[in-house]
């Protein structure tokens, strides 16, 4: 198999070794003058030899973002982020020994192993094929499908260090790359499709994205094919008072198919960090993209110090008539989650799909949920929501489902439960409807309870620690959820959730 | 020898201060069945949260020692590992967690506190579905999330099975007739007699006598107002069943 020199080559190139000394880029010049400035763009901008017409791109943004306020009305607290005290440009550099073990607190080392993110990254990143583990079987006793070919596109601070897979994509014609090479390569794809969904002109954080973002990836499926692996970015922020600032952009062409997944990590800081990303969709007619993240930013301490600001805007557009976008989030890290995944529903019969898990612990806010926009005809969408709070976290879903005065036959499901484990956490859910054609069927159930104390009790009589019984509880309140992941990613997820709320129980 | 369980001088109230156990003693030797019988209200039910360490009861005297071991000292799930299972009177349901998930949760977290080696899903699942059989529990009642839609007899069918599985050392049944239609009792009975073992021990609590039918004890013991008022052979049952509990009450009071 071809694949198999390629993942050799490739485990050569990204030895792990590498990632900590030994890239052979240029030192100072990787790292961006502190600051937001037209100096501070252009110098991206030229870093990455973009065209012309993106710089311009860029400074535009850039001269909205001015005139811009910070967003207020989220339920979040957090002091006043400093956008002049930044790097907004930072590549991994050979010396910082950014990886380096003793600079992280054996609390997070110890988090990290029990995540098996260390193994993860480098099994990842090696894009290793596992030999289909002999008729392995879930606890159901039923056969678990072998481990799939995963490609992926490793972001490390501000830059894509590798990709994994490109050649055997390349066969089926799937461009997969970091978003700064396919300004070069594919530079009027991007052109055609780059702000379409989020334009540059739509909120602060999306604005300031598009000025400043160094990378991200870049996804194109041609017509009529069906992608034939997993694709996967791996988000680390690692170097201190970074911003970083990703943007993806994913086109599946008519009847085209494409899974990709999500995932992100960051070490142990006290100082607080900026992730403002862009992820732009889009389907065209009988198209189908199903975007899955598993987010595990650094939450900060248990004191609340520290921790990843996450302002992101997602946003898929079903452009096509039948097109269908489904957005799965596992989110359990961040100390601010700011993130509204969307679709919308412009294409006739289209439909969009949210299944999200929100687990908050310590001080950690969350305030995330989607908006369905129906535009075109005969549209459904569908959203399931498990929030958990627990330590002193809060937690908001806030949703808004719409129906354009043209969207006849608009159809949307809408399920909110919430969970609360302890007695300093709250949950709230703010559900904004919009019905502005009587024919739109809109759907809301909404739940909220206590973890029961005897059902812990129940499980700990058979064993568990209080823990474990936790963890079991809450997989057991996420599962609709869960099983929307593919199978690579719902057995981490559910390890990640058990692992989130430790010690959220006294 | 040193008995399974010994229970001396025990004194134990609920969070509100309320006194339910009041000077109770027992001890209960390895192959002995015990009931405890009684009225409503007379403890019952917290002398099996005692033992299983339920948060919210406090003990206030007294000492309980499993196997020589001080069990007052040992956390809830400590207590399972080392043997005490508590069948529930109320199975309490877990959305969205198979029956078969929670079991291997349950049976290698077991494992884990002793130092055993975990079992294997397929070794696990052989050996739940053979003890599922006996049980008439199919494979389709193990898939569904624990207790979740169960009616009251697939639920105590279930608590049976859980015990046959992680084979304790000291069972106890709380009012495990209850919602019970005769069938489903005979089914139950069958699991439980098929526990009974020269190392196990037992302590079935019961308001009725019916249970006693399937599941014979050895001794049973008249409980009221937190402590043992009488005790006597399997007849003590049958002569309850006709006396009733009034007597008790008025003798504890």
């Amino acid at each position: 198999m071809a694949a198999v020199q390629e993942t050799i080559d490739r485990v050569k190139d990204i030895d792990v070794d590498q990632y900590r000394y030994g890239f052979e880029t240029v030192i100072e010049s990787e790292k961006a003058p502190k600051g937001l400035s037209e100096d501070t763009i252009r110098f991206i901008s030229a870093k990455k030899n973009e065209p012309a017409w993106m710089l311009e791109w860029r400074l535009e943004a850039y001269r909205r973002w001015l005139t811009m306020t910070e967003p207020t009305w989220a339920r979040v607290g957090y002091p006043k982020i400093d956008y002049q005290d930044l790097y907004y440009y930072s590549a991994p550099k050979p010396k910082k020994k950014v990886a380096s073990l003793d600079e992280i607190d054996p609390e997070i080392l110890k988090t990290y192993e029990k995540l098996g993110i260390p193994l993860r990254e480098v099994e990842i990143l090696e894009g290793v094929e596992r030999p289909a583990a002999a008729a392995e079987t879930d606890a159901d006793g039923e056969a678990v499908a072998p481990r799939t070919k995963i490609a992926v596109d490793a972001v490390f601070d501000s830059v894509s260090v590798a990709t994994t897979f490109k050649e055997e994509l390349k066969k089926a014609g799937v461009i997969f790359m970091p978003i700064s090479e396919a300004l070069r390569e594919h530079p009027d794809l991007v052109q055609k499709y780059l702000g379409t969904v989020v334009p540059t002109t739509d909120n602060y954080f999306a604005t300031l994205n598009s000025a400043v973002f160094s990378d991200g990836s870049f996804v194109y499926i041609p017509p009529g094919v069906r992608c034939p692996m997993e694709l996967s970015t791996y988000f680390r922020i690692n170097e201190r008072n970074t911003g970083q600032f990703e943007r993806t952009l994913i086109i599946a062409d008519k009847g085209a198919y494409v899974s990709y997944l999500e995932g992100c990590t960051a070490p142990q800081r006290d100082e607080n960090q900026l992730h403002a990303a862009v992820v732009e969709l889009v389907a065209l007619d009988d198209a189908e993209i199903k975007y899955s993240t598993v987010q595990n930013w650094y939450p900060g301490n248990s004191e609340g110090v520290g921790g990843i600001y996450n302002f992101v805007t997602k946003r898929g557009d079903c452009r096509g008539a039948n097109s269908k976008i489904s957005w799965t989030q596992v989110e359990t890290g961040s100390a601010i989650t700011w993130k509204y995944p969307s679709c919308i529903l412009r294409g006739d019969n289209s439909s969009g799909e949210f299944y999200s898990i929100a687990i908050s612990n310590g001080f950690q806010q969350v305030d995330s949920g989607t908006k369905m926009i129906h535009l075109g005809k005969n549209t459904s969408s569908r959203i399931i929501s498990k929030g958990i709070a627990a330590g002193k976290s809060q937690n908001t879903y806030r949703g808004l489902v719409s129906a354009h005065r043209k969207a006849s036959g608009a159809r949307n499901f809408t399920a909110c439960d919430s969970l609360l484990i302890g007695d300093k956490c709250g949950a709230h859910t703010v559900p904004y409807i919009e019905a502005k054609n009587s024919s739109a069927v809109f759907e809301h159930e909404a739940t909220t309870s206590k973890i029961s104390e005897d059902v812990l009790f129940y499980c700990i009589q058979r064993g568990l620690s209080q823990e474990e019984a936790v963890g079991l509880v809450v997989n057991g309140f996420v599962k609709d959820v869960l099983q929307q992941l593919p199978m690579e990613f719902a057995v981490e997820a559910q390890k990640l959730i058990s692992i989130s709320l430790e010690g959220s129980v006294g | 020898m040193t008995a399974l369980l010994e229970i001396k001088g025990l004194h134990a109230e609920i969070a509100s201060g309320r006194k339910i156990i009041q000077g109770l003693d027992l001890t209960v030797n390895k192959g002995e069945i015990h009931a405890i019988m009684g009225p409503n209200g007379a403890g019952k039910s917290t002398l099996s949260y005692v033992l299983a360490g339920k948060p919210g009861y406090e003990v206030t005297a007294g000492e309980v020692t499993l196997n020589g071991e001080d069990l007052l000292a040992m956390s809830a799930d400590e207590r399972a590992a080392k043997g005490v299972f508590l069948a529930f009177q109320y199975p309490l349901e877990i959305p969205g967690v198979a029956t078969l998930t929670f079991l291997r949760a349950a049976f290698n977290a077991q494992r884990k506190a002793r130092g055993e080696a975990e079992l294997s899903s397929p070794d696990l699942i052989k050996r739940v579905r053979e003890i599922a059989k006996t049980l008439n529990i199919d494979a389709d009642m193990l898939k569904r999330p624990l207790n979740v839609g169960f009616s009251g007899g697939e639920k105590k069918r279930n608590e049976t099975l859980q015990m046959a599985l992680l084979q304790p050392s000291l069972c106890v049944l709380d009012e495990t007739d209850s919602g019970l239609d005769i069938d489903a009792l005979k089914v139950v009975a069958n699991g439980v007699n098929a526990l009974r073992a020269a190392e196990r021990g037992m302590i079935v609590i019961t308001h009725y006598q019916r249970l006693l039918d399937y599941i014979v004890p050895d001794i049973v013991h008249v409980f009221a107002a937190g402590r043992i008022v009488r005790t006597g052979g399997a007849d003590l049952a049958r002569e309850l069943e006709a006396t009733g509990y009034a007597q008790y009450q008025s003798e504890a009071a």
